[in-house]
């Protein structure tokens, strides 16, 4: 059976992993799938770019099950994939119990600290950018009230929304903060129509700024925040061109560069955990042709200013997730 | 009049399906401009050449199996249980409460009791669109869907503010103690030099949907109660008159359904995942009406058709990590073979039918 | 009706040479199984041609092919002498050919008027073909005595309107041919007569009428020719007025038969059954039974003489626990709980009620059960069927059904067949043999020989007899009026839920118990010796016409 076992794996390493001997990369996406224009599309676009910048090649499968978490990073590893990426803090737990099988192996892991010496743990402080892009809010803001519109309810989003808040009352203390969450499971991820019933009633409150932190949610919100003629502003990726000149700007996660990075590191690829933030570009607002003419040169100096206390350690953004408590509402 | 032979019945119609299937997915895959025999060669290498493959097979497969004969059970009273989904969701919320309020002593025990609580829950939410639909004829289609919808919101709301672990971001209760882990297929048949089924999910639960067939063949058609839930399914009319109750059979056999949808959560919450999750089903409610109709609602039946789609839901994975078909096609490949062997029976059976027929024709002449 | 098919013209032309309707060798197999081996017949136009047979001889098979649902493997079909396929209905409407089926196939919410479009609608909108039809309509109607409120909602119709409905549906069509499917067996006495009188006038308007029955006395009554078929063959073809019923029924089954039963008369014992005052109300509201009192005695046979739907199955549907009913009904002197919510047929067996009941497809049997699964059907809860607690002694049961089976000359004699494959005779004798053999103190029975071949009738008389010869109570009920008098020792009529009037069955004679099945009472009636009528039949013949 073992004979067996080493022939076929042999036999399909062969046939199927072109250039078995050179280690390729491997991306695993979560079940939202590669093109979820958010997350999972962030990451493909960084393993893309380093294709096409190296001529390297990598593999990638979008899960179709729970179950399938596991199958998939053992197969990679075992068919010699080096570094296996993943997106997606739902692969801790697999992660976990899978590294140390395949010490050689090194993985990458995304919005997930995974406690292994082959591990390489990425986290974003979106804290951060959030508080930088409230900050543009505040200021681009005349009624004083702005909105906040989270996905699912979890210490993410929460994290997302602290930092936000207190962006927006480094400007003015006195603004308002109206803040909803789209729903409790999963499905909150993806309900443009109440993102939009949301955005509506923040709307109605006196809200004239939105942040969406929503994943596909989102896009309900800029529409509707672009149709009812006030700003929104956009997250993980650039999305100031989906409604040119009503997106105030976006909070980058760069999940691209962190897959990128990754893989242009290959098999030498640093473990530990890796903090991506204001400082090492990780985290950034979005500045482009589609949102120039919504921000003022003073706007910008403000923010930037923020932006360098932040990278030098002067400023710090709480981060709900340390604590799970948030100093300010 | 006998239109065609019982095998003819029981092994070529499903048989000539796959085959149609199997040729149109060739054509999907020609489409996209992939090899279709490297493709079904990687099906085969990925779930039955390798002892691991074939731990994710069986794994599929033990789904299949429980989710198949509920809907099978509740076919025979003619009842068509679209909520085996539902029922399973239900079924994975006794198990986990079974596994993490119980201080098992050791996983035998643990497993009687987690079976009974999956058992349990999904038969009792089973029983309201049972109960409806024998005292006031709702018709159970209908509200078996509706119950699957309440069983997510219900296990969503659970999992999110009752089970989940403070600071946790995954709707999900944390691990089941230690002593309630399912040994797997690799703890039972590894031997110090030769490691089998690594990482594979299949367990012991499997043996459990193994004595579930044994346990659905007897009842249905050994024991009285059997008799009369086919009595009731065949005739109604005939039930009344030899005085079965149509409300007692109609709750009785969407209890034992429900109760065995429930039971795959066995396999899924306690002995793969370890943990009570919201997307535990991944649909093998909907699969086990497939699965019941290519297997005639017979257990063996059931038992062959869990094993070909637990092949192809592991041949599909292998296909998704080799291959660049992109996921949505592998599920219209699987799609395929569920219309054909259930949704589109007939069109395979009439032709032979009338095959047969003159093939006997010809004969007496 | 100008400008019709040429078909039409020849019919109206006095004799033809051509035959309107000739088949030539036609033949049909459904498996093993020959349903119709070389059959050859010319109907001449404006005859009424009737077909007669025994169920299963192939008559309907032989009018599927000819109506297009069926093709036949072999054989031709000349429609006034032209070849003619028949591939589908539409073709066989376009011959010429119009069916009215057993079953009516009507929309029920539709009215008279749409019904008779539907299919035939001249383009997308329905005005302008609606009021073409009105006209036509009315003209088909002054032609042939066919009178039916073109608005009136089908549903709302009795069954001999509905039927005259279908016979519309084909006129408008421009059928020259119609078929005619045991077109009387939903009818009353009276309504039949209307029927007859209406293809009277059809066939004296020129048309083609093929007459499909099962009733000698209705060939004898109205057709020119017959053509007797038996075991999917043609045996004979006569012309009616050469023929007499009793050679007919020899033709059909091949033998003689004895048309009456014999039997010892009846020693009746004691009460075994007394009902009194039973009402029963059904799911919709409607009072089905009304009041009802009747008693059977040991050892003799009760027949229940009516027109199907007057409420004798809902009287044997209370009796056998299917149906909840009020009043009161006692079972060897000891009351009986009517008001169950459910079936309550295992406690009416337990308490020595037996039931053969009318439809043995839908009832008595499941078809998709084996023969000896049927075999303990209502029985299955017996200790003697078990072999532990928890599991049914199959083998066992096999054997006893095996036993049960050679007793009553059940064939094929395979306890292993399935219900369904057999026909109906040897279903009903399944049915029997389990009732019977348990030597139960009541028997109901519902139609007993409803679509049984005529040796298998014989076979099912005698062991009723034999029942009620053993001392065991009958209650029989039956729709077929030769079947009640010769079998019944005392009869009961019964007419919209109530009982007509009750008497000895000596004295009765057919046109009294015809009167009171259709609700009148009157002079033929009074005739009837130690017969007691009851008040609510009409003295005078009421015209029923619609």
């Amino acid at each position: 059976m073992t004979l067996m076992q080493k022939f076929l794996g042999a036999a399909a390493a062969l046939a199927l992993s072109a250039g078995a001997a050179v280690a390729e990369p491997a991306l695993i996406f979560d079940l939202g799938g590669k093109f979820d224009k958010s997350f999972n599309e962030a990451a493909f676009q960084g393993a893309k770019r380093w294709a096409d910048e190296t001529g390297g090649s990598f593999r990638e499968i979008e899960l179709q099950s729970e179950a399938q978490r596991e199958q998939a990073l053992r197969r990679f590893a075992e068919a010699g994939s080096n570094p296996i990426i993943m997106t997606g803090f739902a692969f801790g737990n697999v992660l976990g119990e899978v590294a140390p099988d395949y010490p050689d192996t090194k993985f990458a892991i995304i919005d997930m600290v995974v406690d292994q010496p082959n591990v390489r743990s990425v986290v974003f402080n979106e804290n951060e950018g959030s508080y930088l892009v409230g900050m543009l809010a505040a200021m681009a803001s005349k009624t004083g009230t702005v909105g906040f519109i989270g996905g699912m309810d979890i210490p993410l989003i929460r994290k997302f929304a602290c930092g936000y808040v207190e962006g927006v009352k480094a400007v003015n203390p006195d603004a308002t903060v109206i803040q909803n969450m789209t729903g409790t499971t999963p499905a909150a991820w993806n309900d443009p129509v109440k993102g939009s019933e949301l955005t509506k009633a923040q709307i109605s409150q006196g809200a004239d700024v939105v942040y969406a932190a929503a994943g596909g949610t989102g896009v309900g919100v800029l529409q509707t925040a672009a149709d009812e003629g006030i700003l929104s502003v956009g997250v993980d990726s650039n999305q100031n061109y989906m409604h040119p000149g009503k997106v105030l700007t976006s909070m980058m996660k760069r999940v691209d560069n962190a897959v990128y990075d990754a893989m242009k590191a290959g098999t030498d690829i640093e473990t530990g955990i890796n903090v991506m933030g204001v400082g090492n570009g990780g985290i950034d607002y979005a500045i482009d042709e589609h949102n120039e003419s919504l921000i003022t040169p003073e706007m910008k100096a403000k923010v930037d200013e923020a932006k360098a206390k932040i990278a030098s350690g002067e400023l710090t953004v709480h981060d709900y997730m340390s604590d799970n408590t948030c100093p300010v509402e | 009049m006998e239109k065609m032979p019982g095998w003819a019945d029981a092994v070529l119609v499903p048989l000539i399906s796959l085959l149609l299937a199997a040729i149109l997915s060739a054509g999907v895959i020609l489409a996209i401009g992939e090899n279709p025999v490297t493709a079904f060669k990687l099906m085969v290498d990925g779930a039955l050449m390798r002892s691991a493959g074939w731990g994710y097979t069986l794994y599929y497969t033990t789904n299949f199996i429980f989710t198949g004969l509920a809907v099978a059970v509740a076919f025979h009273a003619r009842l068509f249980n679209i909520g085996g989904e539902g029922q399973a969701m239900l079924g994975g919320l006794g198990v986990a409460l079974a596994c993490l309020y119980i201080p098992w002593p050791h996983w035998s025990l643990a497993l009687i009791g987690a079976s009974l609580g999956g058992a349990v829950f999904g038969a009792l939410w089973a029983l309201v669109p049972a109960w409806l639909q024998a005292k006031r004829g709702s018709h159970i289609v209908i509200t078996t869907i509706m119950f699957n919808y309440i069983a997510y919101s219900v296990l969503g709301y659970l999992l999110v503010n009752v089970l989940r672990p403070v600071g946790s971001m995954d709707p999900a209760t944390p691990k089941f103690p230690e002593t309630t882990h399912l040994p797997s297929f690799r703890d039972m048949f590894s031997t110090a030099d030769t490691i089998l089924f690594r990482g594979a999910p299949a367990n012991v639960s499997f043996f459990l949907a193994l004595i579930a067939c044994v346990f659905v063949w007897l009842l249905i058609w050994r024991t009285r109660l059997g008799y009369e839930i086919r009595a009731f399914g065949h005739s109604e009319t005939g039930a009344n008159y030899a005085g079965i109750s149509g409300v007692k059979i109609t709750v009785i056999a969407m209890l034992i359904s429900g109760a065995l949808a429930g039971l795959m959560a066995v396999n899924t919450t306690q002995g793969e995942a370890e943990r009570l999750i919201l997307n535990s089903t991944e649909g093998a409610g909907f699969i086990g009406i497939a699965v019941a109709l290519m297997g005639r609602n017979h257990p063996l039946g059931v038992f062959i058709a869990a094993l070909l789609f637990g092949f192809l839901y592991q041949g599909g994975a292998e296909l998704a990590l080799w291959t660049t078909i992109p996921r949505e096609l592998i599920v219209v490949i699987q799609a395929l073979v569920i219309l054909f062997t259930g949704a589109l029976d007939n069109m395979v059976r009439m032709p032979l039918e009338k095959l047969f027929l003159a093939l006997r024709r010809k004969e007496a002449s | 009706m100008e400008g019709q098919t040429e078909t039409g013209r020849q019919a109206t032309a006095a004799p033809s040479p051509e035959p309107a309707i000739e088949l030539r060798g036609i033949s049909k197999a459904f498996g093993p199984v020959q349903a119709n081996k070389n059959i050859s017949i010319r109907v001449m136009p404006g005859t009424i041609h009737g077909i007669i047979g025994e169920n299963g001889a192939g008559k309907s098979t032989l009018m599927s092919i000819l109506y297009g649902f069926y093709k036949a493997d072999a054989g031709e079909i000349f429609i006034s002498g032209r070849k003619t396929e028949i591939p589908d209905s539409l073709a066989a409407i376009r011959a010429g050919i119009g069916m009215v089926f057993q079953h009516f196939k009507l929309v029920q919410n539709f009215t008279v008027l749409e019904n008779i479009i539907l299919g035939a609608e001249d383009g997308a909108l329905l005005k302008p073909s609606i009021s073409k039809a009105r006209k036509e309509l009315r003209a088909l109607a002054n032609e042939y005595g066919l009178n039916v409120d073109p608005d009136a909602v089908v549903e709302e119709l009795g069954v001999g309107m509905q039927q005259r409905v279908e016979i519309l549906k084909a006129l408008y069509r421009q059928a020259q041919i119609l078929i005619l499917d045991e077109p009387t067996g939903v009818l009353t006495p009276a309504e039949a007569d209307q029927l007859f009188r209406i293809l009277d006038r059809l066939r004296a308007e020129g048309k083609t009428i093929i007459l499909i029955t099962h009733k000698l006395r209705e060939i004898m009554e109205i057709t020119d020719t017959v053509s007797v078929m038996r075991r999917g063959e043609m045996t004979a073809t006569v012309k009616t007025a050469e023929t007499d019923p009793e050679h007919l029924a020899e033709l059909m089954v091949g033998r003689k038969v004895l048309l009456q039963v014999e039997k010892a008369p009846a020693r009746p014992g004691a009460q075994v059954l007394e009902i009194e005052g039973l009402s029963v109300t059904d799911d919709e509201g409607v009072e089905r039974l009304k009041d009802i009192s009747l008693s059977v005695r040991a050892g003799e046979v009760l027949g229940i003489a009516g027109v199907a739907g007057n409420g004798q199955s809902e009287l044997l549907e209370v009796l056998g626990g299917m149906r909840a009913g009020r009043g009161k009904v006692r079972m060897n002197g000891q009351e009986i709980d009517l008001a169950i919510k459910y079936s309550d047929g295992k406690g009416r067996r337990a308490r020595g009620i037996g039931h053969v009941p009318e439809d043995r497809q839908r009832e008595g049997l499941i078809m998709d059960f084996t023969a000896w699964e049927n075999m303990v059907f209502g029985y299955h809860d017996d200790a003697e069927y078990q072999s532990n607690r928890f599991l049914m002694d199959n083998a066992g049961i096999a054997r006893i059904a095996q036993d049960k089976m050679d007793r009553f000359d059940v064939r094929p004699p395979n306890p292993r067949l399935l219900a369904k494959n057999f026909s109906g005779g040897n279903q009903q004798k399944i049915v029997v043999a389990r009732e019977i053999e348990r030597g139960p103190d009541l028997l109901l029975v519902g139609q007993p020989t409803r679509g049984v071949d005529i040796g298998a009738i014989e076979f099912i008389h005698k062991q009723i007899i034999g029942l009620r010869d053993a001392g065991k109570a009958v209650l029989l009920v039956s729709v077929e009026l030769d079947e009640i008098m010769s079998l019944s020792d005392r009869i009961a009529v019964m007419f919209d839920g109530q009982i007509m009037g009750e008497g000895p069955a000596d004295s009765a004679n057919q046109i009294g118990l015809g009167c009171l099945m259709a609700g009148m009472g009157g002079a033929d009636t009074q005739a009837m010796d130690g017969w007691r009528i009851s008040e609510a039949a009409a003295p005078e013949t009421p015209a029923q016409e619609g």
